[in-house]
């Protein structure tokens, strides 16, 4: 019997919980099927994690490709059927995947696995991007240098920690009618791996937490306490300069593990600082919104 | 004087011409090159990193790539007898350097454009102050620091070898000179 999994129609990181919602409950053989059909929006949030809910069933899923012919193309010239194709057996027929012309596609859904994909992820984007966050965003143009720094430090953590291939994404949308009420660039990383728990799964850094050892403790002990899982004094740094960008330049930080997520909550936005006993779900999820920068009046 | 251009040194690291410094892998083989260009130079051999033609810089390449490039030449006991001075370094290099460098307790010379010399990461004010007195003389003792700093004798005698020890001035019997062209 196939377990149909319903994508909502608007698909971000809120939402990608009703997707986790229902496949928790589920045994990882069961086969299922994800339909999106009735799905009109998505973010690199989104479409990341649908390729990572994939890997992390035991048996091949099927997907049910959106039904509008323009959101259906908007992901295709996100790649995301590039690697659907592989993970799914795609229910439906889907446009053929071919370089991006979007503006705001700053870097399509691209694979992460070694050391040399961090470099063609950001020689990539360090082409496109700079036009984009100083026109569009209204960046200074060193910013433009942090905010690629971020997206590499963000992608290492999937080659240093997840233990398998993840996946990224990055995006410019015009939040005029969300919390924002900017533009932002969004950059999503996702993988299925072993996730920051088991990553940081040491008698040094579970001394910390004591009997409460779980993956929010793990998230507090890497995003708030800097730990890693190499003893190696300077470690950490990756998170740390990721913090200092979003900071200084009114972002958002969220880091889902498992089934715990923290946030750096900037003021435009109202989520909680730490979430726990969220749908338990491999590996880990990051995502960093960055707004264009306010009008100084 | 060495120059050895970064650039290179990651060209030589990695297939492809990337410009970037980016990941903790590409750190560690950029450091792997450098480090063998500085075991072939003699004794008290100043090598200039040459930052001008890398682009972007992410922490955790340059912490694996300075970090562990300095901390060995400045414990007790260092392995070699060496000194080292960046070069083409941008402000965003300088941000993300000073950065790693603070972490470890570490610092650097850097020389800027104008081929004025600027000390980067941990120091003391104190130390900065000596420091830049024996940039301003070129050869001193500590007598003629705590002169010009008013600071006691023994306490520059202090901060001068430790500034030597940390690479960051050279010491030739009692006198301190700078790193770089003027050394």
């Amino acid at each position: 019997m196939t377990a149909v999994i319903t994508v909502p129609a608007s698909l971000d990181e809120q939402s990608f919980e009703q997707v986790l919602e229902q496949v928790v409950p589920l045994a990882p053989d069961v086969k299922i099927l994800v339909d999106a059909r009735h799905t009109r929006f998505a973010t690199p949030y989104g479409l990341t994690g649908l390729l990572c809910l994939a890997q992390s069933r035991a048996e091949k899923p099927d997907f049910a490709p959106p039904s509008d012919d323009d959101v259906k193309s908007y992901w295709a010239r996100s790649a995301f059927f590039r690697y659907a194709e592989e993970l799914y057996t795609l229910r439906g027929p889907v446009p053929r995947a071919r370089a991006s012309q979007d503006s705001d596609v700053l870097l399509e859904v691209t694979p992460i696995a070694k050391s040399e994909d961090v470099h063609e992820v950001v020689e990539r984007v360090r082409e496109r991007a700079t036009h984009i966050l100083t026109h569009k965003l209204r960046l200074e143009a060193r910013a433009t240098m942090g905010f690629a720094m971020s997206l590499s430090e963000a992608c290492q953590n999937i080659v240093e920690h997840a233990g398998r291939g993840g996946w990224v994404g990055v995006q410019v949308y015009n939040w005029a009618k969300r919390r924002v009420g900017r533009q932002v660039v969004v950059i999503s990383v996702a993988d299925a791996g072993q996730g920051f728990r088991r990553s940081l799964d040491t008698a040094r850094v579970r001394a910390i937490a004591g009997d409460r050892w779980n993956d929010g403790e793990a998230l507090e002990a890497a995003v708030t306490q800097g730990y890693s899982r190499h003893t190696e004094s300077g470690r950490g740094q990756g998170l740390k300069g990721i913090k200092g960008y979003v900071h200084r330049h009114d972002g958002r930080l969220s880091i889902r593990s498992g089934s715990a997520r923290m946030t750096i909550v900037p003021p435009w936005d109202d989520s909680p600082a730490r979430e726990d006993e969220l749908p338990a779900f491999p590996g880990a999820q990051l995502q960093i919104i960055i707004p264009e920068r306010a009008e100084v009046v | 004087m060495t120059h050895i251009d970064v650039r290179s040194a990651l060209n030589q690291s990695l297939p492809g011409n990337y410009s970037h410094l980016v990941t903790r892998r590409t750190g560690m083989l950029v450091r792997s090159v450098i480090e063998h260009r500085l075991k072939g130079l003699a004794d008290g051999s100043v090598a200039f990193l040459d930052f001008t033609h890398i682009g972007l810089l992410d922490r955790s390449c340059a912490d694996e790539l300075l970090s562990k490039l300095m901390l060995p030449l400045t414990t007790a006991i260092p392995p070699r007898d060496g000194y080292v001075v960046l070069h083409g370094i941008s402000d965003f290099h300088l941000e993300i350097i000073e950065a790693v460098l603070e972490t470890h307790q570490l610092a650097l010379v850097v020389q800027l454009p104008s081929l004025e010399a600027k000390l980067v990461g941990a120091v003391t004010d104190e130390e900065r102050r000596c420091w830049e007195q024996v940039m301003r003389h070129g050869d001193v003792i500590a007598d003629r620091v705590a002169a010009e700093t008013g600071l006691t004798c023994e306490s520059c005698q202090e901060m001068l070898e430790g500034l030597a020890r940390r690479r960051l001035l050279r010491r030739v019997a009692n006198r301190f000179l700078p790193l770089g062209e003027a050394a």
